[in-house]
């Protein structure tokens, strides 16, 4: 595997211990890792040893359009844990914001690490793929589409970081003015795994690249592409806040006492129902709290088209149009085609009763 | 890309105006041509009001008729619980009264959620046993129509779907939410073209029979 950059060939053990990273916490970290995996505990050793034995893939991490939020989420991902450290000891050989090298270096280096680990490196992309104009975003002269198609073509795997990159995210918001795309629509023949997320949970990303060390494959994914350990079940399952959804139990405001009792949500647009992350579990900054235990509805950041999904306050239930404002037209033509319908029954009413002939005893008689 | 959510995204927005125009439009049509008939004039002395009359025609026809009762208790016990069953699953679930509140400005409170899934679980319940009961009674099974097995199931499928919705049945669940929405537009599409139009008309039925005969000074 890669062999380049700082602490090339040392084991991620050797490398961890050198950081003062005890056996102890290199463990638990093995042993969260299985459960995130939703792997049983009794893996927790069998990880540690492929762990252990892992030399550092190199990594060529490319930003299209995007935030940098999913790079913020990732660097403050509870530093300074074990899940920080197994960041760094990837090697991360190109990385806009977090690579000393700038301008013709730095592409150098991307190159370098695409010659040197021919198939074997994996890319991480965070951002979405302009295609309506090369020239909406582009990097040292090459444009996003090219530069994406060059680095895959020698990677071992792809990972979206983020909804941008996973599904389009917010430049694909309509309109879509640049017309952007996901890397899954442009990468075919490549595996590739989307952590989405705006941003994504510091650990999953960690997770996932995790999971590769170990066991040198990705993992399970769901329909979306996203790992299943991660995304297998909805914020809505896993919400503390449940029972007062299934009792009927909602804050209405954010300060009322529904609020303040910890009621559920829904009806101050939480789309927990439909968003699948692990949020409500690995929650975020250092496990201290996510969304919805902090009183916001969750957004459903990590699902395909969340920015077009209707307000972030409107209870999901409601329909995202407005055509109750077009009402008074919409009663205004029932009442006028009522009106035609009504003239010509009318009329079918009136001619009926010219044309009707009574019918005497000799008439019915004469019938056979 | 199609995506389930996409699939959601189409049912609660285009999906969802369509079936509302084709809702209110078809209504409209359907009372209208009736209302703009008229009646010929009544010059006989009227013997009685009309008002009264009928409005307590509405509301006691809304109560089984004793005969009929004994003749078909399963029909019209059945058609209580499941009449009841979807009306409390449409406007005491608090998800349908934020949309209702959304679209047209009224809301009231709500019941408990499981609550509302039981009385959902008896509405389903009942519903296939009322379709049970249509296949096997002979005379029931000669007098339906398509158009009656119709009624059964764009009636059945919102309330089915909704319950799976609630319980997450289906996976993903922006896909279950939509198939939920997308059965409740085709009720709505379907609604003001066949016989459940008389969850309107029997308003103007029941009216009129009552006034009608309040007018002659008869008992309706
Ligand atoms: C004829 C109209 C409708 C009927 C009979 C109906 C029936 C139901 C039922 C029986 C449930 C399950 C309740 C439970 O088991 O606790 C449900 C859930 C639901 N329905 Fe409807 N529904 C109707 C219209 C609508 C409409 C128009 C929308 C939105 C546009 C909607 C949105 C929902 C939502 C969001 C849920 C909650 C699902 C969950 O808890 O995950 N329903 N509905
Ligand atoms: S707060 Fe949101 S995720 Fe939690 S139970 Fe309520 S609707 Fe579901
Ligand atoms: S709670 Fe919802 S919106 Fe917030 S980060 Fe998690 S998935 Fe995204």
């Amino acid at each position: 595997m890669a062999e380049t950059g700082k602490g090339m060939g040392k084991t991620l053990a050797q490398s961890l211990r050198e950081s003062g990273v005890s056996r102890r916490g290199f463990l638990k970290f093995c042993t969260a890792t299985a459960s995130m995996m939703a792997l049983p505990p009794s893996m927790a050793p069998a990880i540690a040893q492929a762990l252990g034995k892992a030399k550092r893939p190199s990594v060529i991490w490319l930003s299209f359009q995007e935030c940098t939020g999913c790079t913020e989420s990732l660097t403050r991902s509870h530093s300074p844990t074990v899940e920080n450290l197994i960041f760094d000891y990837i090697s991360l050989d190109y990385h806009h914001t977090l690579q000393v090298a700038a301008g013709e270096g730095a592409e150098a280096a991307r190159e370098a690490a695409m010659r040197e680990n021919k198939g074997q490196y994996i890319v991480v992309v965070d951002g979405s793929i302009p295609l309506g104009n090369p020239g909406y975003s582009a990097i040292a002269g090459i444009s996003n589409l090219q530069m994406l198609e060059e680095t895959v073509a020698g990677a071992a795997a792809v990972v979206a970081v983020g909804t941008c990159a996973a599904f389009g995210g917010l430049p694909h918001a309509k309109p879509n003015p640049t017309g952007a795309v996901s890397v899954s629509e442009i990468v075919k023949d490549k595996p590739v795994v989307n952590v989405s997320g705006c941003p994504p949970i510091p650990t999953v990303i960690t997770g996932v690249l995790a999971h590769f060390l170990t066991f040198g494959s990705l993992p399970e994914l769901d329909a979306l592409g996203r790992p299943m350990a991660f995304f297998g079940k909805s914020i809505h399952d896993r919400c503390y806040r449940r029972p007062f959804y299934d009792k009927g139990l909602y804050a209405e405001t954010f300060d009322d006492e529904g609020a303040r009792k910890g009621w559920c949500l829904y009806r101050l647009g939480c789309k927990g129902p439909m968003a699948y992350n692990a949020c409500a579990t690995a929650k975020w900054n250092r496990g201290t709290s996510w969304p919805v235990e902090s009183g916001h509805g969750c957004l459903g950041c990590s699902e395909p088209d969340f920015w077009d999904a209707g307000g972030f306050y409107n209870a999901l239930s409601i329909p995202d149009s407005d055509i109750t404002r077009q009402a008074v037209y919409v009663a205004g033509a029932g009442v006028a085609l009522g009106a035609v319908a009504g003239a010509v029954n009318r009329s079918k009413q009136a001619r009926a009763r010219e044309e009707h002939e009574p019918v005497t005893i000799d008439d019915l008689d004469k019938r056979p | 890309m199609s995506t389930p959510v996409d699939f959601l995204l189409w049912v609660r927005g285009p999906g969802f105006d369509i079936a509302l125009v084709v809702f209110i439009i078809g209504i409209l049509i359907r009372l209208l041509e009736v209302l703009i008939l008229g009646r010929k004039p009544d010059y006989a002395e009227p013997r009685g009001g009309e008002l009264g009359a009928g409005l307590r025609t509405l509301l006691t026809r809304t109560l089984p008729e004793p005969g009929t009762f004994k003749r078909s208790p399963f029909t019209v016990v059945g058609g209580y619980i499941w009449h009841i069953g979807f009306f409390i699953s449409l406007f005491l679930f608090v998800p349908h009264i934020e949309l209702i509140d959304a679209t047209i400005g009224l809301s009231w409170p709500g019941i408990a959620s499981n609550l509302v899934d039981a009385v959902a679980a008896v509405t389903l319940v009942t519903l296939v046993a009322m379709l049970f009961s249509r296949l096997t009674h002979p005379v029931k099974r000669l007098l339906s129509g398509p158009e009656d097995y119709l009624s059964w199931l764009v009636t059945f499928l919102p309330v089915m779907t909704g319950y799976l919705a609630y319980h997450r049945m289906i996976d993903p669940y922006p896909l279950v939410l939509g198939l939920h929405i997308l059965s409740v537009e085709i009720l709505m599409v379907v609604f003001p073209f066949t016989k459940l139009m008389h969850a309107f008309t029997f308003i103007i039925a029941r009216w009129y029979n009552g006034a009608m005969a309040g007018r002659r000074g008869v008992q309706s």
